[in-house]
């Protein structure tokens, strides 16, 4: 909707916010499946995003998105006031509202087509479980919310502002001071949402302070002049009002404070005087997504209009003094109450940063790190003593280097628990699908992963996931007959491995039907039909292209991506994949990842006079051939003996077209190369020349790409060195001289 | 140069391939640099030159003349790589020698006459007389964009 800018941004930091709320939502769900749903915090958590998604929501005018949590939210709400326990098929119900509600914003943020019959059907089965007495009685006030008036604080009016009913006088008063500064208003905030969410706490009664209120003719417009006193009652605790100033921590003055007892004495002019006020200066600060503003609203006036500009802008310099004033200090000061408060909440201080700013910050470091690497280069090349005070200041500085390389590495990491939580979805998705119960049980979720990493890593989990619940699980009634629960059960487990991430998706299901894979192996012409393969090499076959679209153990999926795909993006990530399975008990595939994808431990080789790198992690060992190790299979296609096995030889300058094939053997190097099948290649170098780190640089292949290369990088001399895609250049040469083919099969078993 | 005004003025840069005038928009020019040895792509085309590292970033050089189906010439050291950018991929192009900047306007320009005899994708979008020296205009996006089909 909205175009311009300022708008755009606080709109996208509204869907930042709803991504945060849903896995607050999510994780809330999820302790309340586990627990049973009575923990009162959960449900407050859980009613909590929900409500937060459809405050801000209804600030942009997102009127299916409103809709929708607003009926959620009404259920939640039964539950939290305990006129309600849920139970298994009603937190079955929240996940699917909790995966529809992220829907919705995910529709909301791209502007597409709302998904109405699924939303419908929703809604219904959350009307069902309200029951006649919820329905009837709920249905008149979402009217009333879902207008979203601009003027929302007139709302306290349905509550009968100072006219407490007795019965809730029980519940905890507080008492709520609060001074937005100047930049609170530069930043996009606005009190008047913040008012919103108190009011929609419990009772509320606002008091606006207007008396350093200048007059109109000195009135700064780009200065916070208003204040407010919220008077509320209601069953929350102080940390969840203050949560709800919490994107404005030390951008205003904030007091919370209890009132034990004390009339609720604010008078109704001042109360009349805010909600005319507040109202006002909403519906023209928010004016351009404010869904239609009561033109009443908005009548007070002329008088009132330069009021409610100087709300949005800039600061000017003589007003502050005293926000100001309270404003350095008294933060501070509201800071350390609020931590008093919310002691658990405030638990981690966390910045909001834009991606791009990170990925400069990385870059510059990998130039830092390749500097680094020239420097040392040609301080070595100058022959000066390696005690010098020069070499013992470089290695300090490249010890430094490291650690802000490691340190910068570290800000994109994410925790994987967003990615595990997209999985709780589909495992049920899928096992609604396929009509079985399955759980999925994660372990790991706070393992750190390199965001981009993450990222891809959604679609080969994704898949896994549905391979899991669909082919490795059997039915209940056979579950049940093998002697196994009756659900199923998935898990997903993240776990730092030497320097890796090791991600794991296991099922308890009946494991790899291995004859079946056999028979459709030789019946596809996979593997020769008198084809002797062991166990791990018939798992493997489920990683040959062939096996993708094919109902191998079952014939749910059909989605037409196969294990192959699975693997070439675990690949391209430069991962590796395995899988290991037991009849009966169940299957796991197992994915070692590099932490980042900005750099690489890498091997430094001489190749007819081209320097390359080789990813560290595939280089299984070195060798020196004789001539003797070297056979030939048939012309073109040699094999190396290694010790007991023979492992099909690339040559690597030929397969790149450095150079004419090399026809003598004796005495080169070659490298091992672990292929993620388990298997082993070789391939011949002319010399090693180093390991070490190297900066990921991609190359633009637009316009060309080149086979067998993954990327560059820079080395200490400023020349660029490629980096060779190991598994790229083995399945090439296996394709250029097809016959090849066999010695790598040969090799899987090495 | 879309621009269909016609007063509006045009800057080109200009330079030499063997004994032939060539000219881009200058506005799609990034900077000039001298020579340095590229990194060879495997496989790539012969005017594939390879990359070279532009201040950390990998650039994708291509002989100018060998793209264009010149005959290839030797190397000298006023060789030099002109970076351009083209819908935000940079690419250099290995020139023989930068010549000049002209300012024209669309008056200036005319289209060249259609010859469809050439097997080289039609990469001069105008040409133009400067001291009775015809130059031609190059369409930089025929030039730099994915032609897979000649890469293979």
């Amino acid at each position: 909707m909205a175009q311009n800018d300022p708008m755009a941004e606080i709109r996208a930091s509204f869907f930042i916010e709803c991504e945060e709320l849903l896995e607050a939502l999510q994780d809330g769900l999820q302790s309340m499946e586990e627990e049973g749903g009575e923990e009162s915090e959960t449900i407050n958590v859980v009613f909590r995003a929900v409500h937060s998604i459809k405050g801000g929501a209804g600030a942009f005018g997102l009127e299916a998105l409103v809709r929708f949590a607003h009926r959620f939210e009404t259920v939640l709400d039964e539950v939290r006031a305990g006129r309600m326990s849920p139970d298994a098929d009603a937190i079955r119900l929240f996940f699917q509202c909790a995966d529809h509600l992220s829907d919705l914003v995910r529709i909301s943020r791209d502007a597409g087509e709302l998904p109405t019959a699924e939303t419908a059907s929703l809604l219904a089965a959350l009307d069902a479980l309200l029951g006649e007495e919820g329905a009837s009685e709920r249905e008149p006030e979402p009217e009333e919310e879902i207008d979203f008036q601009p003027a929302g604080l007139s709302l306290d009016l349905d509550f009968g502002g100072g006219d407490l009913p007795p019965l809730i006088s029980a519940m905890p008063r507080f008492r709520i001071e609060f001074t937005p500064e100047n930049e609170l208003f530069e930043t996009g905030n606005e009190p008047f949402l913040m008012l919103r969410a108190l009011d929609a706490m419990g009772q509320c009664q606002v008091t606006c302070h207007t008396e350093r209120l200048p007059d109109f003719a000195s009135l700064a417009p780009e200065t916070s002049y208003l204040s407010w006193t919220i008077e509320l009652e209601a069953d929350v605790q102080e940390a969840e009002i203050a949560s709800v100033f919490e994107f404005v921590e030390g951008l205003c003055t904030l007091n919370i404070t209890r009132i034990e007892d004390e009339t609720a004495g604010t008078s109704s002019t001042a109360e009349e005087v805010t909600d005319m006020q507040t109202g006002t200066d909403t519906s023209d600060t928010t004016d351009p997504l404010a869904p239609p503003a009561k033109p009443a609203e908005a009548d007070p006036g002329p008088l009132v209009q330069p009021l409610v500009d100087k709300a949005s802008a800039p600061p000017a310099a003589k007003a502050p003094a005293a926000p100001a004033s309270a404003g350095s200090g008294g933060s501070a000061d509201n800071s350390g109450e609020q931590k008093g408060a919310s002691a658990a909440a405030a638990a981690k201080s966390v910045v909001r940063v834009d991606i791009d700013r990170i990925e400069r910050l990385v870059n510059l470091v990998g130039e830092l790190v390749i500097n680094q690497a020239m420097l040392a280069q040609s301080l070595e090349e100058s022959g000066l003593s390696p005690h010098s005070d020069a070499m013992n200041g470089l290695e300090e500085f490249q010890r430094l280097t490291r650690d802000i390389q490691d340190s910068v590495m570290m800000i994109r990491a994410q925790p994987v628990k967003s990615l595990f939580q997209r999985m709780s979805r589909i495992v049920r998705e899928a096992s609604a699908a396929v009509g079985k119960d399955v759980r999925l049980h994660t372990v790991g979720e706070s393992t750190e992963v390199d965001k981009t990493v993450i990222e891809r890593l959604a679609d080969p989990l994704t898949h896994m996931i549905r391979n899991a619940v669909d082919h490795g699980l059997e039915s209940a009634e056979k579950r049940v007959a093998a002697g196994k629960p009756a659900q199923g059960r998935v898990n997903l487990t993240a776990a730092h491995r030497s320097g890796r991430v090791v991600i794991e998706v296991s099922d308890d299901g009946g494991g790899i039907n291995r004859k079946r894979v056999l028979e459709i192996a030789i019946e596809k012409g996979l593997v020769p039909a008198e084809a002797q393969l062991s166990d791990t090499e018939i798992d493997n076959l489920l990683f040959l292209p062939g096996f993708s679209t094919a109902s191998v153990i079952s014939d749910l999926s059909g989605r037409g991506v196969g294990m192959d795909v699975v693997r070439t993006s675990i690949q391209s990530l430069g991962g590796r994949i395995s899988i290991s399975s037991t009849p009966g008990v169940g299957t796991t595939f197992s994915i070692s990842l590099p932490l980042t994808l900005a750099v690489l431990d890498g091997m430094v080789v001489q190749v007819a006079d081209e320097t390359l790198v080789l990813p560290l992690s595939v280089v299984v060992e070195t060798l020196t051939l004789a001539s003797k190790d070297v056979e030939m299979v048939r012309p073109g296609a040699y094999v190396v003996r290694v010790r007991s096995g023979f492992v099909p030889l690339f040559d690597l300058g030929k397969e790149l077209g450095y150079r004419q094939p090399i026809t003598d053997y004796d005495g080169t190097v070659v490298l091992l190369i672990a292929q993620e099948d388990g298997s082993n290649a070789a391939l011949v170098i002319d010399s090693i020349q180093d390991q070490r780190q190297v900066v990921i640089k991609g190359l633009d292949d637009s316009f060309y790409r080149a086979p067998g290369i993954a990327a560059a990088t820079i080395l200490g001399d400023g020349q660029i060195a490629l980096i060779v895609d190991t598994s790229d250049i083995i399945s090439n040469a296996i394709g250029s001289h097809g016959a090849a083919a066999t010695p790598s099969l040969t090799g899987l078993s090495a | 140069m879309s621009d269909k005004d016609t007063s509006a003025t045009i800057e080109l840069l200009t330079f030499r391939l063997g004994d032939q005038e060539y000219s881009l928009d200058i506005m799609s020019v990034r900077e000039i640099r001298g020579w340095t040895r590229a990194t060879p792509l495997p496989h790539a085309p012969g005017y594939m030159k390879g990359v070279i590292n532009l201040r950390g970033t990998v650039l994708p050089v291509m002989d100018l003349a060998l793209r264009l189906g010149l005959t290839p010439r030797e190397h000298t050291d006023r060789n030099v790589i002109i970076v351009v950018k083209h819908e935000d991929a940079m690419t250099g192009l290995l020139v023989d020698a930068v010549s000049d900047i002209i300012a024209l306007t669309a008056d200036d320009l005319q289209p060249p006459p259609d010859m469809q005899t050439s097997a080289i994708p039609n990469v001069v979008s105008a040409l133009t007389l400067i001291d009775e020296r015809m130059i031609r205009v190059l369409d930089l996006g025929s030039i730099v964009n994915s032609t897979q089909s000649a890469a293979a």
